[in-house]
């Protein structure tokens, strides 16, 4: 059994997740934090927000993203690979700057046109 | 060979510097931090006294009441912001009222002008918000306030435009003498003089014994501050003193130059010059008693804390005088020492001729600073300066409204800043409520510009104080 | 003569100025001190934006994007890099810049988007050394984000507010050790979900009921840094100090509406929220001057900043295009638990269907419920799971309820619930 804090809203219901048992939850107020509970144990996943350098632009970097969210074990690598990434003005938004790091189906890609 | 060495750089040795520069002299002005005014100069009431507080008969007395005397003209021709708006020694009871009598004689033996004890009607209507314990009052008129490390700057700046140099980050080690002239020691190699003034502050005992026997020491002693947000500024119309003790003047309340209310210090014994960081219970002490003056001061309108150390000597009088052959003593300067500056410089050149220096003038010293202070302008002075310099145009600091230009005048002014704090101190840049939280970061870019260096190198104040530590983006430092 | 000018380009000015294009008017004006649109949205590099507006997660450059584009296709004129210097009753607006100098603008009507500002150590007053390293979260997130440098590579967070959190993370992320974030209150100040994936992710421990009590200094730069626990007043508890090593000190202390300009024009103040006193409409004790976003009250979602400037900008519009009454506002009162109200006054006859009050509680609650009185019957009443006072709350008051009111003065409380 693993115990975690629901965060889909902020009256945090505390959630029981029963690994044994196909990561049923309990404790949960709402649908919401049942899907919360389940996907945060079995696959958690976050968004990456980040920045790349960019030439010619306003400032000396572009925030970047991940389109869809990615394993959070795999953060820090694509992190990483981001160091490589030097973009030329002008960027728009949405800009594929690194196609599938780390082997995921994401794409990271900027969020301000520069 | 120098003429005149004055080592330290403080406003002691740039008023020292400011009279000398105007003799046809070869001046120098040793200072060991990155910057002038870093010490005692920087960091104080920013106060010139009127001089009742001062023993009658001592040089504290006379140089006090002098330097007062001399400051309203210095600061008109420097663009030293400065104003006479007189200081209130406060009573809170029969005793103090005594005290408060003790010092009127004192004012008017010591020469000070229009000294007058005043009653607590006449005080509410000066000070609407004063506390209603107070049962009299000392009004000194001439007593003013001033931006204390400008009058510094403004000392040393007219004295590099009349050639004198400024040598920042060089520190004395010890000092020789070589029979007809000193050898001056410093971390940046050897310094020759003829004629050396001793300006070191906090240092100053140890700077005499590498020439002379001991005959004082420092005990340096460290007052902590609240500068309060500009909203504050109606708790006070004058400076308000409480009576004095045996640890100094008090805690004070008082407007400043820059349009904050100032509240402070305390003071307390401590090791060395660097220990300017504040305490819990130092700033407790000083609200406890700042309220005790002005019950209405809202400390959650502070906008900083600092505090300085000054240069106390053992003895209740300043350290002036002929220490060894052709070596000068401007030591021990305590408070009044701002407000004496100006007179010490005076009493420096005169020690200097007696000590045989021969001095000519200079047929057209500079006498005079001006400085754009965008804010104060005009509409129409303002469309001017823009025109003339399209960075009079720009806000940089958005607290103060502080422009790209004043900013870039201060980068290129006679002694260049090379920090944030630099910047701050000759522009005003980050002195407003968000302290420079919006502005810091912009000023840094301008500096790098301006100096043309990495941001990465430009420091906050004094050295060692890295802003920016690597850049984002780079592979992993192996 | 333009018909509004809107001071600041943020996420309140472009939203303000875009509603109102919508509501008619021609010739509107946004003038902004930086060189691009956007405010700091721009530095605001993650997600979580736009869930309400947008029904979808966005950037805060991505949010901002949104209207900037929004704005392209009406002819809202936009003047960068401009700094309002002056506003009077008269709705005279004082700029400069560089490239046009010093200007006196004539408007109609005035929206004030100005924003907000982060305080600082000097408002808290940490004892200690003042060496460089002590940074506000935001200025930090400026220099990590746009400008592309590390302020520090060991870090201690003071303030567990969204900022100093989002901030955790992204030190983190770019290769420094976030060493704690210690907050004074009992409770964080920052959402769960931010506690959860910007400490917990990276188990940064979040110290409550603690704050700095000492910095130390080594060569110019932070060397050490004392938490210590605190009691219930918020008083550091003797012998409970714990000594970090570490560069680098972020603050996420709070923000501070920025009203400068607000002041120097002579309107009405609330010492609660540090920003204009407000009616329905947004409109300020001036008439034809509106305020909006943080410059009124410190929001915590960009999305209510949008719809209140939103409202805001049509009234604007309503003040020049349409004709109307005076009349006595109900004045609304903090009660019990409830430390502000925005707005503070509602003019009945102003509002179509519905008001919209926001408003913060002094502390945490679980089950409880927001009541409003007018002194003599409870004339609306809500029910809430969970309040805190990180947390804005929301209520609608209807033109129905409003026309019951007795007297002119309604009070918000709130309490458990029985």
């Amino acid at each position: 059994m693993k115990e975690l804090v629901c965060i889909v809203c902020p009256k945090g219901c505390r959630l029981q997740v029963d690994v044994e048992n196909d990561y049923a939850v309990t404790g949960n107020a709402c649908p919401r934090g049942a899907v919360y509970g389940h996907n945060e144990i079995k696959n958690p996943t976050r968004v990456l927000t980040s920045t790349v350098k960019v030439q010619g632009g306003l400032y000396r970097r572009c925030p970047v993203k991940s389109d869809i969210a990615v394993p959070k074990g795999k953060l820090m690598e694509i992190v990483t690979l981001l160091n490589q990434v030097e973009l030329t003005a002008p960027v728009s938004i949405g800009q594929v700057v690194l196609p599938h790091p780390a082997g995921t189906d994401a794409n990271i890609i900027a969020t301000k046109e520069m | 060979m120098y003429d005149v060495v004055i080592i330290g750089c403080g406003v002691i040795g740039a008023a020292a510097a400011f009279e000398l520069s105007k003799f046809k002299l070869d001046l120098a002005i040793l200072e060991k931090e990155n910057d002038v005014a870093m010490g005692a100069s920087r960091a104080n009431s920013a106060i010139i006294h009127a001089g009742y507080d001062p023993k009658p008969g001592t040089l504290m007395a006379r140089l006090n009441v002098e330097g007062n005397r001399m400051a309203e003209d210095l600061c008109r021709d420097l663009s030293v912001p400065f104003s006479r708006i007189g200081s209130l020694v406060l009573a809170f009871s029969g005793e103090e009222m005594e005290t408060v009598w003790d010092l009127y004689d004192r004012g008017i033996k010591n020469g000070v002008p229009g000294v007058e004890v005043i009653m607590p009607d006449k005080i509410r209507e000066m000070e609407p918000q004063i506390s209603d314990k107070v049962v009299g009052a000392l009004w000194a008129p001439s007593a003013g306030i001033i931006n204390p490390w400008d009058y510094t700057l403004a000392f040393a700046e007219t004295a590099v435009r009349n050639g004198a140099e400024v040598k920042l980050n060089t520190c004395v080690t010890g000092i020789e003498n070589a029979e007809d002239h000193y050898v001056i020691h410093t971390n940046q190699g050897d310094v020759e003089a003829q004629y050396i003034i001793n300006a070191a502050g906090v240092e100053s005992d140890k700077v005499h014994e590498m020439v002379a026997e001991k005959t004082f020491s420092i005990l340096p002693n460290r007052g902590e501050y609240y500068l309060m947000d500009k909203c504050e500024i109606e708790r006070a119309n004058h400076v308000l003193f409480q009576c004095p003790n045996k640890d100094g003047k008090g805690v004070l309340v008082s407007p400043t130059t820059g349009g904050n209310l100032i509240v402070g210090p305390n003071a307390e014994g401590v090791v060395d010059s660097s220990c300017v960081n504040n305490t819990a219970s130092g700033m407790a002490f000083v609200r406890e008693k700042a309220l005790k003056s002005v019950p209405t001061i809202n400390f959650r309108n502070s906008i900083r804390n600092f505090s300085g150390v000054r240069a106390n000597p053992d003895q209740d009088e300043f350290q002036i005088g002929i220490a060894a052959q052709n070596f000068i003593d401007l030591a021990g300067i305590k408070s009044p020492g701002l407000s004496s500056a100006p007179a010490i410089a005076l009493e420096a050149v005169k020690l200097l001729k007696e000590c045989g220096l021969h001095l000519v003038e200079k047929e057209n010293p500079i006498t005079t600073r001006k400085k754009i202070r965008f804010r104060g302008l005009t509409d129409k002075q303002k469309q001017a300066a823009i025109q003339k310099n399209p960075l009079y145009g720009r806000v940089i600091c958005r607290c103060e409204t502080i422009t790209e230009g004043e900013i870039v005048d201060a980068i290129h002014s006679p002694i260049p800043p090379c920090s944030v704090d630099g910047v701050k101190r000759r522009a005003g840049t980050g002195m407003g409520r968000c302290q420079g939280g919006f502005c810091g970061p912009r000023v840094v870019d301008i500096l790098a510009r301006e100096l043309n260096k990495n941001p990465m190198e430009i420091l906050q104040d004094g050295k060692g104080s890295h802003i920016l530590l690597s850049e984002t983006k780079k592979e992993a430092d192996a | 003569m333009y018909d509004l000018i809107v001071v600041g380009g943020g996420p309140a000015g472009l939203a303000a100025a875009h509603s109102a294009w919508q509501k008619g008017l021609k010739n509107i004006l946004i003038v902004e001190r930086d060189k691009e649109l956007g405010g700091i949205l721009n530095q605001c590099i993650h997600n979580g934006f736009g869930l309400h507006r947008f029904k979808e997660e966005l950037t805060g450059p991505e949010y901002a994007g949104r209207f900037i584009e929004m704005l392209k296709d009406t002819h809202v004129q936009v003047m960068l890099d401009t700094m309002v210097l002056d506003i009077n009753k008269n709705r005279e607006v004082h700029v400069i810049s560089t490239e046009n100098g010093y200007q006196v603008l004539q408007a109609k009507s005035i929206v004030l988007a100005m924003g907000c500002r982060e305080r600082t150590r000097g408002a808290i007053a940490i004892p200690g050394d003042r060496p460089a390293g002590v940074f506000t979260a935001g200025s930090a997130q400026r220099y990590l984000n746009m400008e592309g440098y590390m302020v520090g590579k060991r870090v201690i967070i003071l303030g567990s507010g969204d900022i100093g959190l989002i901030m955790a993370r992204r030190m983190t992320l770019e290769g420094a050790k976030v060493l704690a974030c210690v907050e004074v209150m009992p409770y964080s100040g920052g959402l769960i979900r931010n506690i959860v994936q910007c400490l917990e992710d990276w188990d940064i421990p979040l110290y409550l009921s603690h704050t700095i009590t000492d910095i130390k200094a080594e060569n110019g730069r932070v060397s050490h840094v004392t938490v210590s626990k605190v009691d219930d007043m918020r008083n550091p508890i003797p012998g409970s100090e714990m000594e970090f090593d570490c560069d680098t000190v972020l603050l996420s202390v709070g923000l501070i509406p920025e009203n400068e300009l607000t002041r120097s024009a002579g309107i009405q103040m609330d010492n609660r929220t540090n920003g204009a006193i407000v009616y329905e409409n947004m409109e300020t004790s001036v008439p034809g001057i509106f305020a909006c976003g943080n410059v009124v009250h410190v929001h915590d979602l960009v999305d209510y900043v949008s719809a209140e400037s939103e409202r805001a900008g049509a009234a604007a519009a309503q003040f020049v295009l349409g004709e109307t009454e005076a009349e006595t506002p109900i004045r609304l009162s903090n009660g019990f638990g409830v430390s502000y109200t925005v707005p503070q006054q509602i003019r009945v006859n102003r509002i179509d269907k519905i008001a919209d009050v926001f408003f913060r509680v002094r502390q945490v609650y679980k089950k409880s419920v927001i009541e409003v009185s007018d002194g003599e019957k409870i004339i609306a009443s809500y029910k809430r799971d969970h309040m805190a006072p990180g947390e804005m709350e929301h209520i609608l008051l209807t033109r129905a309820q409003l026309d019951k009111v007795a007297g002119d003065t309604i009070t918000v409380s709130a309490k458990e619930a029985e």
